[in-house]
Formats: structure tokens, C-alpha cells, sequence
């Protein structure tokens, strides 16, 4: 059992969720997050994958009368980070997230990476242009923007502004990486950028990820859940779930008969 | 090459005229709309510029630019401009100093603190100010913010720039607040999520990242307040005094360019005399002054133009 929850950075137990008009839109879902393993979450438009991304970093709480219930626990702290005891900044101080569409500040380039480093009282201008520097070199775009680092973020293409995103997300050493379909607003090649970037971060961190791509969820990931309307209908390792699936409505899903 | 087909015009295709024909008046309808707007800007400039020119038959530009005095209606008369235009000046420069700061604090709060409900209570109350008749604002410079600066300044003159220059700043804070938390409100919340997502408090989010992306239309809600006090005529024609005075100082007293034009508008000047004729003129140049405000404006906002 000590090996097993060593390995686990963060789980979901029972959790449910309710929006602010009373939709549950989670229904008691149990699955970990493995330390160094990139999980993918999958499943139909509406089936509540964002939802439950944005529980890991207390999302919900900025729109009032959204409720959780249940616990997502993070380790090694071994704290539900839903109880009402924790501060949601310190945990977005630990869980960082990209977007599915990049939404850089209206800053320049170092700035957008600086951010968190900058809201965290960082203020060591060597410091911080190491940590830029580190931080687009591990998002694979300093090599594009190293020679207009000031100018403003909006200029760069879609697919730069959403590895901007990551390197804005990177800065900042995030122990989790919530990723809500990074890729879906970007072409081929840019796509096929960001999921090599996502192999190498797993090294650094935990990752999961939402996304509409069966390819990518295969390419990917170690470990892969089916939801399907509020419910974790199978969770597993990414091999077992796209050859051997245990339930029919996730075969179903995976080879296109349904959704 | 092929011999070119005969081409005919099915009637299920042919030009619709009686659809044409209607399409065609309502363009037009709209278009007399257009022009009446468009037509009266140019008359009143027409008319501006006409009994200037007779003006400057008399007066010249330099005399007009340079004299430190304006006396039109004096035995020894006087045509300098500079007075009104620094009195013009000074208040409106006291009512931003005023606005500014105020109005887009509460244009944060509105937008990025207050609840729904609070929002809704004090944005109408806010733009309610808008509608209280200036003569009211002027009275309450004279008799309410004049005292109580004299209580604290007793040498304070009771017309003073600083009261009135107050009292508008007062009355175009909702100008400011209004127009900003609307440029403010109108940033995706995308952007909002970034920044608490990288454990950004409410505070920093507002002040690093929604100003910034609201900037232009901050600073339009600032041209447009600029605008506002630079045109002002009530507030300072009552409060600030009638005296042509060449001083920035505030605790002076001084008029501006919009209390000259009604003190004398209203006073029973023949046309063409040359007092008539000098309200023309000031008009003018108060209205290079809104122009060149409002073309600034412009640039900057093309300048800062927000991209989501
Ligand atoms: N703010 C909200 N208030 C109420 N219900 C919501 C809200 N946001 C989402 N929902 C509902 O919750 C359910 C799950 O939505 P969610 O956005 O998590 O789906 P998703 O799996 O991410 O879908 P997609 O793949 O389209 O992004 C949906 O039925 C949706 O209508
Ligand atoms: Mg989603």
C-alpha cells in the first residue's frame, strides 16, 4: 500500500459537484493522479471533464454559488484541497493550468511568464529573467521570442501564444499541470509541439489532461478516464483503454459509435 | 472556341423593382438623417468661423495669442485670449485631478469587487448623478465647497477656480466610472481565469492584468471627461468668477472661455460690434480645444487598442 500512495500526487474521492443552479454536474468520481504520469480525461461534449479539471485548482470558486462535495487529495501534504480550511491561492500556487484557448494578459512576452513570479513578491530582476528564460525554454519557444521578449504577447500566432500559456504556467514550478484541450484551437504541427512538450514536462510534474483528440489521449498519456455524463465510467492505463477496453460504452466512445 | 450560348434573364431571377425601389427610400430617409447631423456640425462651424474672421479684421492673431488682457468690453479694450484659457485650463485640470483618480477606483470596485447586487444598487444612483442640472452643481460649489475650503483656507476668495474645479470633477466622476467599469466588465473572463489560475489575488488581477486590457477604453472615458469639463459653463460661470485673471493659481478667482461666452451671450450686445463678434472667437478656440483633446484621444486609443 506505502508504494502505491507514494506514487499518487493527488486523488479525487467521491467528488461531486454542483453548479450555482443546482446542475450536478459530477457525480462521486474516485480516480488518482499518478506522480510523473500524464492522465487524460476523455469523453463527450457536456460529459463534465472540464468541471472536474477545474476542481484540482479551486476554479469554481471565483463564480459564487458553486459547491463541491466530496475530497480531492493532494499529496505528499496528504490535504483535501476542497476543504473549506485551504486557501485556494496556495493551491493555484502549486497547481498551475493552461487553457483551451491562450489567453495571454495584454504584457509583453517576459512579462506574461514573470506573472506568477511577480504576484508572488519575486522582484530580483537576475532571478526573474532566469526563471523566463528557463521557463520558454521549457515551453520550446525562446528560441522564437528571444530576441523580442517586450513586445506584446497578443503579436505572436496561436499556436506561440499557447506555449506562451504553458511557459506562463511552467514559471512558476507547478508541482500539477491541468491542461483543459490545449491543442484545440491550433493546427497540426503546433499541436504536435505541444504533446511533445507535454511528454517532457512529465518528468517535472504531473499532468492531466482534457481532450477530444482519441489520438492524443493514445499518444500521450499513461493513464486514461472515460467519463460520460457526471460518472467516471473507466479508468485505466491508457494501453488497456484504447485495446482492451473494460466497459462497452467506452469502446463504444474510443471507435466512434457513439459521440 | 465555342460559339457563345444566348443568355436569357429567368423572371424568377430578373431584378426585383419594387423591392429595388423601396431599399432605395429608406437609404435615402437614412441618409437626410445623416446629413442633418452632418449639416449642423458644419453650420455651427461655418458660423464660428465667419464672425471670427470679422473678428480678426479688427483684432490681430498675434494680439489675440500674446495680449495678457481680455477687456473686450472695456473703453481701453484688450484681446488676449490667454486669461480665459488658463482659467479654461486650471478648473478643468482640478476637476481631473479630482475625477480621475476617483472615478476609476470606483469603476475597479464596480467591476472587479463589487457583488451583482451592489453593482446594481449603485450604478443607477451613480448615473443619476449625471442628470442633475449643472446650475445645481454651481450653486453647491458656491455655497456649500466654497465655505467649507475657506474654513480651512480662510484668505480663499468666494469665487475661487479650486471650489468650482472641485464641483466638477464631482459631476463628471460618473462620466469616468461609468464608462471605464463598461470597458472593464466588456475583458473576457478568460483572462480573469489566467490570472487567478496563476494564484493572482482579486487585487493583482485587477490592477495587472483587467486595467491594462481595458486601457483604451479607459482612456476614451478620460478624453471624453476632458471634453466635458473643457466645455463646462455653468459651474464655473457661477462659482469660479466672471474676471478674465492670466493665472494657474486655483485660489484665485478667474473666468473661463464658456463663462465669457454666456456672461456676454447673455447680456444684450448689438451683432457686429466687436464684443459680439469676440464670443465667436473664443468659441473657437474652444473648440480647437475639445478637437485637439478628442484627436488625442483617438491616437492613443488606436495606439492601445485592445486584441483579446
Ligand atoms: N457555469 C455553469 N453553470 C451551470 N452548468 C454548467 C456550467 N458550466 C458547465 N455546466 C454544465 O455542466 C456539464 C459539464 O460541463 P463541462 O464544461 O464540464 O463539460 P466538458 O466535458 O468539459 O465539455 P466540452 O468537451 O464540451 O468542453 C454540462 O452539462 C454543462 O452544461
Ligand atoms: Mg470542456
Amino acid at each position: 500500500m506505502a508504494t502505491v500512495t507514494t506514487a499518487i500526487k493527488a486523488e479525487a474521492r467521491d467528488l461531486n459537484f454542483f453548479y450555482s443552479n443546482g446542475a450536478r454536474a459530477l457525480k462521486g468520481i474516485s480516480m488518482p493522479l499518478y506522480e510523473n504520469k500524464i492522465t487524460a480525461l476523455i469523453g463527450p461534449s457536456g460529459c463534465g471533464k472540464s468541471t472536474f479539471l477545474r476542481c484540482f485548482n479551486r476554479m469554481h470558486d471565483l463564480y459564487p454559488g458553486n459547491k463541491y462535495q466530496g475530497q480531492i487529495v493532494m499529496h505528499p501534504d496528504n490535504t483535501n484541497v476542497l476543504d473549506a480550511g485551504v486557501d485556494p491561492i496556495e493551491v493555484r500556487m502549486r497547481i498551475s493550468m493552461v487553457f483551451q484557448k491562450p489567453n495571454p494578459f495584454p504584457k509583453s512576452i517576459y512579462e506574461n511568464v514573470a506573472y506568477g513570479l511577480r504576484v508572488r513578491g519575486e522582484n530580483n530582476k537576475r532571478i526573474m529573467d532566469d526563471k523566463v528564460e528557463e521557463a520558454l525554454k521549457g515551453a520550446a519557444l525562446w528560441s522564437e521570442v528571444k530576441d523580442r521578449l517586450h513586445d506584446l504577447a497578443f503579436n505572436l500566432s496561436g499556436g506561440q501564444q499557447q506555449r506562451l500559456c504553458i511557459a506562463r504556467a511552467l514559471a512558476t514550478d507547478p508541482e500539477i499541470m491541468l491542461f483543459d484541450e490545449p491543442t484545440s484551437a491550433l493546427d497540426p504541427i503546433a499541436t504536435a509541439n505541444i504533446e511533445e512538450l507535454m511528454v517532457e514536462l512529465r518528468s517535472k510534474l504531473t499532468i492531466l489532461v482534457v481532450t477530444h483528440n482519441m489520438q492524443q489521449a493514445a499518444r500521450v498519456s499513461d493513464y486514461t478516464a472515460y467519463m460520460y455524463l457526471g460518472e467516471l465510467i473507466e479508468y485505466d492505463d491508457t494501453d488497456k483503454i484504447f485495446t482492451n477496453p473494460g466497459r462497452k460504452e467506452t469502446e463504444d466512445y474510443i471507435t466512434g459509435k457513439f459521440g | 472556341m465555342q460559339a457563345p450560348v444566348q443568355l436569357t434573364i429567368s423572371p424568377r431571377l430578373a431584378k426585383n423593382i419594387r423591392r429595388n425601389v423601396k431599399e432605395r427610400m429608406i437609404e435615402l430617409i437614412l441618409m437626410l438623417a445623416a446629413l442633418v447631423a452632418v449639416a449642423t456640425t458644419f453650420a455651427i462651424v461655418g458660423v464660428l468661423l465667419y464672425e471670427s474672421l470679422s473678428f480678426f479684421k479688427t483684432v490681430s492673431v498675434v494680439e489675440f495669442f500674446t495680449d495678457t488682457q481680455w477687456t473686450p468690453l472695456f473703453e481701453e479694450a484688450h484681446y488676449g485670449i490667454m486669461p480665459l484659457v488658463s482659467g479654461t485650463l486650471t478648473t478643468s485640470a482640478i476637476a481631473l485631478a479630482v475625477a480621475v483618480p476617483i472615478g476609476t477606483i470606483a469603476a475597479i470596485f464596480l467591476s472587479e469587487f463589487a457583488s451583482h447586487k451592489t453593482r446594481e444598487t449603485i450604478k443607477p444612483i451613480l448615473e443619476l448623478l449625471v442628470g442633475v442640472p449643472t446650475v445645481v452643481f454651481g450653486y453647491f460649489a458656491l455655497f456649500f465647497v466654497t465655505p467649507l475650503l475657506q474654513s480651512i483656507y480662510p484668505e480663499l476668495p468666494s469665487f475661487n477656480m479650486l471650489g468650482a474645479g472641485i464641483v466638477m470633477g464631482i459631476m463628471i466622476i460618473p462620466y469616468i466610472a461609468s464608462m471605464s467599469e463598461d470597458a472593464m466588465r466588456a475583458v473576457p473572463m478568460s483572462m480573469r481565469e489566467g490570472s487567478y489560475a496563476m494564484g493572482a489575488t482579486r487585487f493583482q488581477t485587477a490592477i495587472k492584468v483587467v486595467t491594462p486590457a481595458a486601457v483604451s477604453g479607459i482612456v476614451a472615458a478620460y478624453i471624453l471627461a476632458i471634453s466635458r469639463a473643457v466645455g463646462e459653463t455653468m459651474v464655473v460661470a457661477i462659482a469660479a468668477g466672471q474676471q478674465p485673471n492670466l493665472t494657474f493659481n486655483p485660489l484665485e478667482s478667474a473666468a473661463t472661455i464658456t463663462a465669457y461666452i454666456v456672461q456676454v451671450a447673455m447680456g444684450d450686445l448689438p451683432h457686429g460690434s466687436i464684443g459680439y463678434q469676440s464670443i465667436f472667437a473664443a468659441g473657437l478656440v474652444l473648440m480647437a480645444m475639445t478637437l485637439s483633446f478628442n484627436i488625442i484621444g483617438h491616437w492613443v486609443r488606436k495606439k492601445y487598442r485592445e486584441s483579446y
